[in-house]
């Protein structure tokens, strides 16, 4: 008894130690080596990637996708659509990633993907049976980036009526936007909304 | 305009042609990790840096311990950690860069530092409302790291009962822990990090930044170390996010490219170790045959998943016209279901994708890669000794077909070394079973359970619960995270669970290791049954989905099996 109660008192005094050496090494130093690697070879995305605007106000990332509604949340016919998001309340809060969890047989989801869809349709002025999947479904963190170059080339009209642009143009915009797939198999081809944005906020001036 | 909309590949393809970067980039790192790590756990000679811990730490690395001094250590050391990660959560408000943020309630405080020691990371919470950065580095990334390595040292210490002769020793804990941190974990995690941020993954401490949107809106662009936590998450199969959205969080994995990468991460280590079993049993084939195993099941498991999900079952996933909620567009649904095949298939639990949005047979294969014990390949060190447990099931079960004395690797299989198999394979399904079962049972917890922690009503809703404890049980950690799991019921069974699913087959597996250490080896005879052919890789196969089946389909059948189905 008196020996197994030394060998257990040793063996935790060890494993204190151990735990202290652990959290100094994997904890501290080790963070404290790859922060600092990465500040100074690679601020641009340690930092996040991020967008300013001209003044140096911060606008975004391009890797966290935006919002490009009214506050109440209706689209603006001006601006390229994200994805549907369950980000915060209002979705694309950065700061509550989510997705929706609604299951494949959630009579809320399809009621949900049946309204966008009827909506984005209407919107855009296309057949509903037009609208790709990515615009009627929210991502899995709410804060998705991109859309699918279908989902793009189909708000091409509507944007360049709602801009008075020439509807070549801005097809042009989104082409040159389209990115493949890495190394051509890895994932889909994605729109980046954000920097297509900001690409036609930029041809209209 | 049609050209450039779909010059995607079909689907199958580039599922084909991932797959097979796998095959290649995992064939070279089995030879290369697998040796490499072969000598880390049978060197004799200590780094310089190591002799000064070991003086710090009190350890004499040359002292051998018997299988109840190495669980002593495993024990002792995880207790301590369960310690630290609780005392670090408590007193959050006093530490630097908290955010501001609160300590968390006691109940939560403990089911985060068990989910991290265990090696399960399962998070209750939502991440970035509730931790700041001391408590995810100092806390959750030190037990990323160590949880790995004591789940590696086990696994070692497994393969040493098999490969020493009646020696009463397997080795030594404090040293395979720390060369495990040192010489494996700590190297490729830093050199990961690096190409981690080159693809986007965030690396600071500048909490939260708002923007002004492009269209005068305002967003909160989080910050943090997440990098350096990443690649340790994927590495050490842990699978706890940085982010709620965890690996679906475009600055956790923001392109296809670093998707892939995370899910070599995941399976470096796994896919290695099988080939330490042969070099250090004295016969590479052995490791050949564990290998071949879980590779065959990963495949086919992989294959099933991406054909649920791009047939896309369910009204809701119908109605959008495929299955894409819950899914990020840069990885679409291939890229996602490789993915979430290798987290549940290893332990790690991370997810790119919003499991309780897969199609029900989508969502069964996941649960069905965490029933049959993840080990295909398994968790980090878990998935080794979770095979070979089976393994001397399925050489036991060959023995009384053909009434030839069971023998594996030289190691008559006794009454006690069967006795401690039994007992492991039945512990995860009781608790994953049990605590399925009280959630529903208990009249004042059920209407909790119901009203409270239950997303999606109905058949699904059964199915998250049952998630949440296949999860815990087998430290995997992923979810169908629709299920509030911040109650009390919650927090606290799926604690005890992750704990007793953890350290039970530990204890287990230890106690054999001892057990067949002891032994000497028995001679080669016409009579032993050759354990590195496809005849025994088919029965090793076989024993691992007839024992999963047996135990897990009735349960499936009230879930994920009857959603499908109706």
């Amino acid at each position: 008894m008196n020996t197994s109660t030394r060998t257990t008192a040793r063996t935790l005094g060890v494993a204190v130690r151990a735990m202290v050496v652990f959290t100094l090494l994997l904890g501290v130093a080790y963070t404290a080596v790859v922060t600092g690697v990465g500040q100074l070879l690679m601020p641009a995305q340690a930092n996040g990637s991020l967008v300013r605007a001209a003044d140096g106000s911060l606008t975004g990332s391009t890797l966290i996708g935006q919002s490009f509604t009214t506050a109440k949340g209706e689209p603006l016919a001006q601006w390229f659509q994200s994805r549907p998001s369950a980000a915060g309340e209002t979705g694309y809060d950065a700061g509550a990633s989510s997705g929706s969890n609604l299951g494949p047989n959630s009579g809320d989801l399809e009621k949900a993907v049946r309204e966008r869809r009827a909506q984005i349709a209407a919107f855009n002025r296309v057949d509903p049976a037009e609208v790709p999947v990515d615009a009627v479904t929210a991502s899995g963190s709410g804060l998705d980036p991109d859309i699918s170059p279908a989902y793009a080339l189909l708000q091409v009209e509507r944007v360049a009526a709602a801009r008075d642009l020439p509807a070549a143009t801005v097809r042009a915009l989104v082409e040159k936007h389209i990115q493949g797939p890495d190394l051509g198999f890895l994932g889909q081809s994605t729109v980046d909304v954000l920097e297509l944005n900001s690409a036609l906020a930029k041809l209209t001036r | 305009m049609d050209a450039l909309v779909h010059s995607d590949l079909p689907a199958w393809l580039s599922a084909g042609l991932a797959l097979l970067v796998l095959v290649v980039v995992l064939g070279l790192t089995h030879r290369l990790l697998g040796d490499y790590l072969t000598r880390v756990y049978t060197s004799e000679s200590d780094w310089r840096v190591e002799r000064g811990l070991y003086r710090l730490m009190g350890v004499d690395p040359r002292a051998e311990q018997s299988w109840p001094a190495y669980l002593r250590g495993v024990l002792a050391f995880s207790l301590v950690g369960v310690l630290l990660v609780y005392l670090l959560q408590r007193i959050q408000p006093w530490l630097p860069y908290s955010l501001g943020l609160p300590a968390p309630s006691e109940p939560l405080s403990f089911n985060t530092a068990v989910s991290f020691v265990t090696n399960t990371n399962w998070q209750s919470y939502s991440p970035e409302v509730t931790l700041g950065y001391t408590v995810q580095l100092a806390g959750l990334a030190v037990q990323n790291f160590v949880s790995a390595a004591v789940g590696i040292a086990v696994a070692i210490a497994l393969v040493r009962g098999f490969a020493h002769r009646r020696t009463g020793t397997i080795g030594n804990f404090w040293v395979d822990l720390l060369r495990g941190c040192l010489r494996v974990l700590l190297p490729i995690s830093v050199v990961g990090a690096i190409v981690l941020i080159a693809g986007g993954v965030i690396q600071n401490f500048s909490g939260f930044q708002t923007a002004t949107t492009l269209v005068g809106g305002t967003q909160s662009i989080p910050g943090g170390p997440v990098a350096s936590q990443e690649v340790i998450k994927m590495l050490g199969t842990n699978g706890g996010g940085f982010f709620n959205a965890n690996s679906a969080h475009p600055f956790e994995n923001p392109t296809g490219w670093t998707n892939l990468l995370e899910i070599l991460l995941m399976l470096a280590i796994p896919v290695a170790l099988p080939r330490v079993f042969g070099r250090m049993v004295g016969d590479l084939r052995q490791g050949y045959a564990v290998l071949a195993a879980m590779g065959v099941i990963f495949v086919a498991s992989f294959g099933l998943m991406t054909w649920a999900e791009l047939a896309g079952g369910g009204s809701a996933t119908q109605a959008a016209g495929g299955a894409m909620e819950g899914k990020e567009q840069r990885f679409g649904i291939v890229g996602s279901t490789l993915f979430s095949t290798t987290s549940t298939a290893t332990s790690t639990g991370a997810v790119n994708a919003m499991h309780d949005s897969f199609t029900p047979f989508g969502g069964l294969m996941a649960l069905l890669n965490m029933m049959i014990g993840e080990l295909a390949p398994g968790g980090v060190g878990s998935g080794l000794y979770g095979i070979l447990v089976i393994a001397i099931i399925a050489v036991f079960i060959a023995g009384l077909l053909v009434g030839r004395t069971p023998e594996y690797l030289g190691k008559k299989i006794g009454a006690r070394e069967i006795k401690l198999a039994s007992l492991y394979i039945l512990v995860t399904p009781a608790l994953v079973l049990l605590g399925t079962a009280l959630s529903f049972a208990i009249p004042a917890i059920r209407a909790d359970v119901v009203s409270t922690s239950i997303w999606n009503p109905g058949i699904h809703g059964f199915s998250e619960v049952l998630y949440a404890f296949t999860s815990a049980a087998n430290n995997n950690g992923s979810a169908f995270a629709g299920l509030t799991a911040n109650t009390p019921w919650f927090t606290t069974a799926l604690g005890v669970a992750m704990l007793l699913g953890r350290f039970v087959p530990i204890v287990l597996v230890l106690a054999l290791a001892g057990s067949l250490a002891a032994q000497d080896r028995v001679p080669v005879t016409a009579g032993t049954l050759p354990t590195h052919r496809p005849q025994f890789v088919g029965l090793l196969i076989g024993v691992i989905v007839i024992v999963t089946a047996l135990t897990y389909f009735p349960v499936l059948a009230l879930g994920p099996l009857a959603e499908g189905l109706s």
